[in-house]
């Protein structure tokens, strides 16, 4: 059986690395992987999300609905918006930070933060909010976003990987100068 | 042999490379863009790989390649072959020596593009062999058939995969360098009796492609890659479906282990397999066709049982069982299923649970913070304000100019027609200020012939190129203005001024739009003069610029009057409280807010 993830966020939140950082840690580990990218268009701005299959047993890269064990929100709308595709008792781990659109901005649709929080808490069993403008705060760039979320989904155990898995791919795609930043972020749900 | 984890564009370029293929051509278009990109960075230096002009001049580059015996790839998106469809229509009549295989990603849904067209349909109409893989494994080592394929029977062949193999990622066993087949070509021979067509050639040949077509129908139905896989159980079976691609993936992915369902997988819709098609369907009552886009199985099938007279009632698109457009996924085809088996066993469908979502904020996509399209759009809106105007777009990030609170797109058709269209507009009422929008790379792919059209038959309008030297929206392609290739060799590079000029412009114009009031003044003045005029707007995609400084709100200055926000509609600009606020993360210090604040509350940015 696999272990489906789904990521999502707003396009250049940097869920795409998010997903890959997992993959090639799942497939370190040997574990099969499958994946699907939203790319192109809906990269502006846009909703965006990627499903992530561990493990054999699949043919498609899609998550279907209910089946999902893990969704990281990069945005509390966009987790709200993916919620159906999380399978009972599941888990999701969500950042806390809303990105407005220029529709709510302009009146053109509606952005109620708390009705969307407050939907998440009641409809998810495993819930874990991470404060991300604070987290940004205390590290100094709102840019390791991906990863302190991957380090809050590590800390829930439904990720099938640990710190040092992901800290090792970490090391193998990124510049040593981002190593450090990167590493904090990772542990940072470790130290709270 | 190694192992690697590859999306599926970079499994079609390695299968590309590993069949020998000598050269590449194609124009950016999602979600086939990334093949190209991996050729030009995994392929032999000698190789060649290029961006062509557009998708047209890329099939034309691969067929002369193709005609000296070499193996010839040319990738494009859907749409992109309606470009090509001129020389590849011919082409399907005059044939190739080397292998020639045509890459056209298609896009149900659509996500990324302009029309649902089925690209099975148009190989049917151009009379050429389509390939269609069902995962990214599997495009990997059909692409490599299709060249050997496409050599044998000396004909040009499709290969079709849909964005959720282009955009997928799997890992799997790959080939090394010194694995990869090497083709041997003897270089153009002259033939004309082979290479120039004429009526009298095309009629020969056409026969001979109807008769060639004929005998592959019995030829696929051994190809390894269509299947027939027997129900569980075995005999008695009564139903079973037919499926393609990603959609026969979402069937098995529904399918329990023991029912009684017949599977027939298509890979190559044409020559559909007509013999295998005849041995599935035997005994069966009832078929559902589960495919994206067209009905193209559905129909095949319903042909053969017109053919051979057998008694099985087809289901799909046409009888409305499954839906006529937009993308299938793993529940709409299990839906679909459940719906199908009902019929027989009289299960009732389940009852979804109806669940009360907060409303969710709509999130289209939009121009990024300190695009500069922006501030052009904002430019000539505030210079035409008050005038009777038509803004024509084209295809490209711009097109994204049509949304609130620019709304500065009025028309769009397909790449290069914006320029065109405004002229028919202007001779139908010459009393509009006609506007007409081209990106860089569009002007380039199919904007010049729309120019010369409107200076030679005296339209009176002005173009407007949104020059960022990129293009954006695939992910930053050079194009023939930036002076770079796909393998980032340094060229002399095309001015799109002096192309205007040359044409006849006397009127064109450069500047930066972050210049913004004397871009509004320079918008007005150029609008007033007569005939085809053009305006630059030279600014490079932002996405690519570091800012130097960016831009912060005085929160005792600003006024709340939202201007920033209602004109701009920049997602940096978000609203605390009652006032403007900066998202810092966001803001690229382009100013365009700066220009725009009735009381100078927003300071601080700027550009590298």
């Amino acid at each position: 059986m696999s272990t489906n993830i789904i990521l999502c966020g707003v396009g250049g939140q940097g869920t795409i690395l998010a997903s890959k950082l997992i993959a090639a840690a799942a497939m370190k580990k040997g574990i099969m992987v499958r994946t699907a990218e939203t790319i192109g268009m809906a990269q502006r701005g846009g909703s965006v999300f990627s499903h992530l299959k561990l493990g054999s047993g699949s043919f498609s890269p899609l998550i279907g609905r209910g089946r999902a064990d893990l969704i990281i929100g990069f945005e509390p709308a966009e987790a709200v918006r993916q919620l159906p595709f999380l399978k009972k008792g599941g888990t999701v781990v969500v950042s806390s930070h809303p990105i407005f659109p220029v529709s709510a901005m302009i009146g053109d649709s509606v952005y109620d933060t708390a009705s969307v929080m407050s939907y998440l808490k009641e409809h998810t069993e495993h819930l874990t909010v991470v404060d991300s403008a604070w987290a940004a705060n205390e590290l100094g760039s709102a840019k390791v976003l991906n990863v302190l979320l991957l380090g809050a989904a590590v800390q829930t155990g439904h990720l099938g990987l640990s710190r040092q898995d992901l800290l090792e791919v970490i090391h193998e795609r990124m510049p040593e100068k981002f190593w450090e930043m990167n590493e904090k972020a990772l542990s940072f749900a470790d130290n709270r | 042999m190694h192992s690697e984890f590859l999306m599926g564009n970079e499994a079609i370029a390695l299968g590309a490379l590993a069949a020998g293929v000598n050269l590449a051509a194609g124009y950016p278009g999602t979600p086939s863009t990334e093949i190209l990109e991996t050729l030009a960075k995994r392929g032999a230096e000698d190789i060649h790989v290029e961006w062509s002009v557009n998708e047209k001049a890329g099939l034309e580059v691969a067929a002369g390649a193709a005609y000296s015996g070499a193996r010839a790839l040319v990738t494009m998106k859907q749409v992109g072959l309606n470009v090509a469809s001129d020389p590849l229509m011919s082409l399907a009549y005059i044939g190739v020596k080397g292998g020639m295989v045509l890459v056209v990603a298609d896009d149900p849904g659509p996500i990324s593009s302009q029309t649902e067209q089925d690209t099975r349909t148009f190989g049917m109409y151009a009379k050429i062999p389509v390939f269609d893989p069902s995962s990214v494994e599997e495009a990997y080592e059909m692409i490599q058939e299709a060249f050997d394929f496409s050599e044998r029977y000396g004909t040009p062949v499709i290969f079709r995969p849909t964005t959720r193999i282009d955009h997928a990622y799997a890992s799997f066993q790959i080939k090394d360098p010194d694995e990869y087949d090497r083709t041997e070509r003897e270089g153009f021979v002259k033939d004309s009796s082979r290479w120039v067509i004429f009526p009298k050639l095309s009629l020969r040949n056409h026969a001979a492609i109807e008769k060639r077509n004929q005998k592959l129908t019995g030829v696929l139905s051994h190809y390894s890659r269509n299947r027939v896989i027997p129900a569980a159980g075995g005999a008695g079976t009564k139903r079973g479906i037919a499926a393609n691609g990603i959609s026969s993936m979402y069937v098995k992915e529904n399918l329990s282990a023991n029912e009684p369902i017949r599977l027939f997988h298509v890979a190559t819709p044409f020559p559909f397999p007509e013999e295998m098609a005849v041995a599935f369907l035997d005994g069966l009552d009832e078929v559902l066709c589960v495919e994206e886009l067209d009905p193209v199985i559905e129909r095949a099938l319903l042909a053969v049982c017109g053919k051979y007279h057998l008694p099985v009632k087809i289901r799909g698109k046409l009888t409305g069982d499954m839906p006529s457009a937009g993308e299938n996924t793993v529940d709409s085809v299990g839906q679909a299923m459940r719906a199908f088996l009902a019929k027989r066993t009289g299960a009732a469908e389940e009852e979804k649970p109806k669940e009360e979502m907060p409303a969710l904020p709509v999130r289209p996509p939009v121009l990024c913070a300190g695009c500069p399209h922006r501030a052009s759009f904002l430019a000539v809106k505030e210079a035409m304000k008050g005038k009777k105007t038509i803004y024509c777009g084209d295809i490209g990030c711009y097109t994204l100019g049509n949304a609130a609170p620019l709304d500065m797109c009025d028309t769009c058709l397909c790449m290069g027609a914006g320029i065109n269209i405004a002229q028919g507009v202007f001779h139908m009422d010459p009393e509009v200020k006609c506007f007409a929008f081209v990106g860089d790379s569009t002007f380039f792919a199919s904007g010049i012939t729309g120019v010369i059209n409107a200076f030679y038959n005296q339209a009176d309008m002005t173009l407007v190129v949104l020059d960022n030297s990129t293009t954006a929206m695939t992910g930053h392609q050079p194009h023939p203005g930036t002076g770079r290739t796909i393998r980032d060799e340094v060229v002399q590079s095309v001015s799109i001024g002096k192309v205007l000029r040359a044409i006849g412009l006397q009127t064109v114009v450069t500047m930066n739009p972050f210049d913004f009031p004397q871009a509004i003044e320079r918008v007005r003045e150029v609008a007033e003069e007569p005939g085809v005029k053009a305006i630059l707007f030279q600014s490079p995609c932002v996405v690519r610029a570091r800012p130097a400084a960016k831009s912060r709100v005085d929160e005792d200055q600003c006024i709340g009057c939202q201007r920033c926000i209602r004109q701009l509609g920049c997602p940096a600009l978000v609203l605390h409280g009652k006032k403007a606020f900066i998202e810092s993360s966001l803001c690229t210090g382009c100013t365009l807010c700066e220009s725009v604040c009735p009381v100078h509350a927003i300071s601080g940015g700027q550009k590298l």
